[in-house]
């Protein structure tokens, strides 16, 4: 059974995540605030609350420790903020991204759609092998909260979309790398399945 | 594809337990907390908010152990309510669990409240509560916000709906949107309680003065009204109590009715 480390950027809530990761089979989750000992670990969830430029500061004395865990291997899913992260730019901050993918975070469409884009939506699933989503129907339904959204340069990136406003990206997956813009530990028995689908991914990295 | 709306059952919380007036008993026991949220969700409830309706300091501990217990049960997003007046109320409610806080009276009182919880949660755990009553005493035709040109104006009332503030609902959720909420709870107490349906005339007035989500409360006797509030206005989503509790009717129901009527469901 997998261990897993949940980052702190000590912006808020991180007890939904936890539970939710201990429902779905991890076997402990800790909640950490210093990327140094990853090694422990099995795999990592970037978790998605609090503010761009806080959420970057808070991480970037462990700059050098992530990108060597994103090379050795080991799985991360990034939820939401923790996704956006990832990317070379936020129109949310000022500060640059974790520079980890091409691309960059938009805003929502103000005058097309309100924002934040809160409740329940549906996943166009526009990739097929994809892990993250093993077994999960075309047009599940995932809850969402936000109000910025990521743009990757590379589109094979992209494994799902929501239609809001327009097609967003909203998860992505490259080799251990996984993302989702929407909460699965908000998104009821579908959260829970890809939330089993990265346990298990984590797994095979013990 | 527009958004699914949601389907909001709420909770009144009174000393630990859920509690349903009912008009000519009092307040009637409807069941422990923590397990009628897990049966909403498993029902497929959208969201779930408890209103702690007493809200001394001794009950305050017993939510806060209640918001945990329901955190490590669900799997959707949940609001609190009742009696949040600071930012430390709010931050314990929110880190005990809670993906949203819902705040009324305090927001009137100080506004720079919902601009601070958003610097520190993020604008999406912010619900303003708005409780609006007709006011006809408009001799003046003027509020203390904006004119008016009707015989009466939509007031923002505080206390439960006690106290009137001579504020106009449709500036005040303007403001309150600039403020940084992420939602309102739009509550009619013209409607509340007579299960005649949700004031379509104010729903349609408030979501076509803000581009966030907008929440109709007060009024809900049947499935029949939320159709007619999602057919009639722009808004998102609905809050309905008592229709659930003693299982008068199920989310399932409520949900595959609406979906019948083209109302775009999670199902």
């Amino acid at each position: 059974m997998a261990k897993i480390a949940i980052f702190d950027f000590g912006a808020g809530n991180l007890f939904n995540l936890h539970q939710s990761l201990l429902r779905n089979g991890a076997q402990n989750v800790d909640i950490i605030r210093s990327l140094k000992d990853l090694k422990k670990y099995n795999g990592l969830v970037l978790p998605g609350v609090g503010n761009f430029d806080s959420a970057i500061s808070s991480m970037k004395k462990d700059e050098i420790s992530l990108t060597t865990a994103i090379n050795n291997g080991m799985p991360i899913l990034g939820i939401c903020l923790g996704l956006e992260m990832l990317f070379y730019r936020s129109e949310e901050g000022l500060l640059d991204g974790l520079k980890v993918l091409e691309g960059e975070v938009l805003m929502l469409p103000k005058k097309k759609v309100k924002v934040p884009h809160i409740g329940w939506n549906n996943l166009l699933i526009v990739k097929g092998e994809s892990n993250l989503l093993k077994g999960i129907p075309q047009d599940s339904w995932v809850y969402f909260v936000h109000s910025y959204h990521i743009e990757p340069k590379d589109e094979n990136l992209i494994v799902a979309v929501t239609d809001y406003g327009s097609k967003l990206p909203v998860v992505i997956e490259r080799l251990n790398l996984f993302g989702t813009q929407f909460h699965p530990e908000k998104s009821g028995k579908v959260g829970a399945h890809i939330m089993k689908n990265f346990l298990k991914i984590c797994e095979k990295n013990e | 594809m527009p958004l699914s709306k949601r389907i909001i059952p709420c909770l009144d919380v009174d000393n630990g337990r859920v509690v349903k007036g009912i008009n000519f008993l009092g307040v009637k026991d409807a069941g422990d907390p923590v397990e009628l949220a897990k049966k909403y969700s498993d029902q497929g409830a959208d969201e779930l908010v408890f209103l702690d309706i007493t809200a001394s300091k001794q009950d305050r501990e017993i939510m806060k152990n209640i918001v945990k217990k329901v955190a490590s049960v669900i799997d959707i997003p949940f609001t609190v309510g009742g009696g949040i007046k600071t930012l430390s109320d709010a931050r314990e409610i929110l880190l005990n669990g809670a993906d949203k806080v819902s705040i009324n009276t305090a927001t009137v009182k100080n506004p720079q409240l919902v601009t601070d919880l958003m610097k520190i949660f993020g604008r999406q755990c912010i619900v303003v509560a708005i409780d609006v009553k007709r006011n006809f005493m408009v001799d003046k035709k003027q509020t203390s916000t904006s004119k008016v040109d009707k015989d009466y104006f939509f007031e923002v009332m505080i206390y439960g709906g006690s106290k009137g503030t001579r504020i106009d609902a449709i500036q005040w959720a303007k403001k309150v949107e600039e403020l940084g909420a992420g939602e309102i709870l739009l509550t009619s107490i013209d409607a509340d309680g007579t299960k005649n349906g949700y004031d379509i005339e104010l729903t349609n007035t408030i979501c076509n003065s803000v581009r966030i989500p907008v929440i109709a409360s007060g009024g809900c006797g049947s499935s029949q009204h939320m159709f007619e509030v999602f057919n009639r206005t722009d808004v998102d989503a609905v809050l309905a109590a008592s229709i659930f509790h003693y299982d008068k009717l199920t989310l399932g129901k409520v949900k595959k009715y609406l979906a019948q009527k083209g109302i775009r469901t999670r199902l």
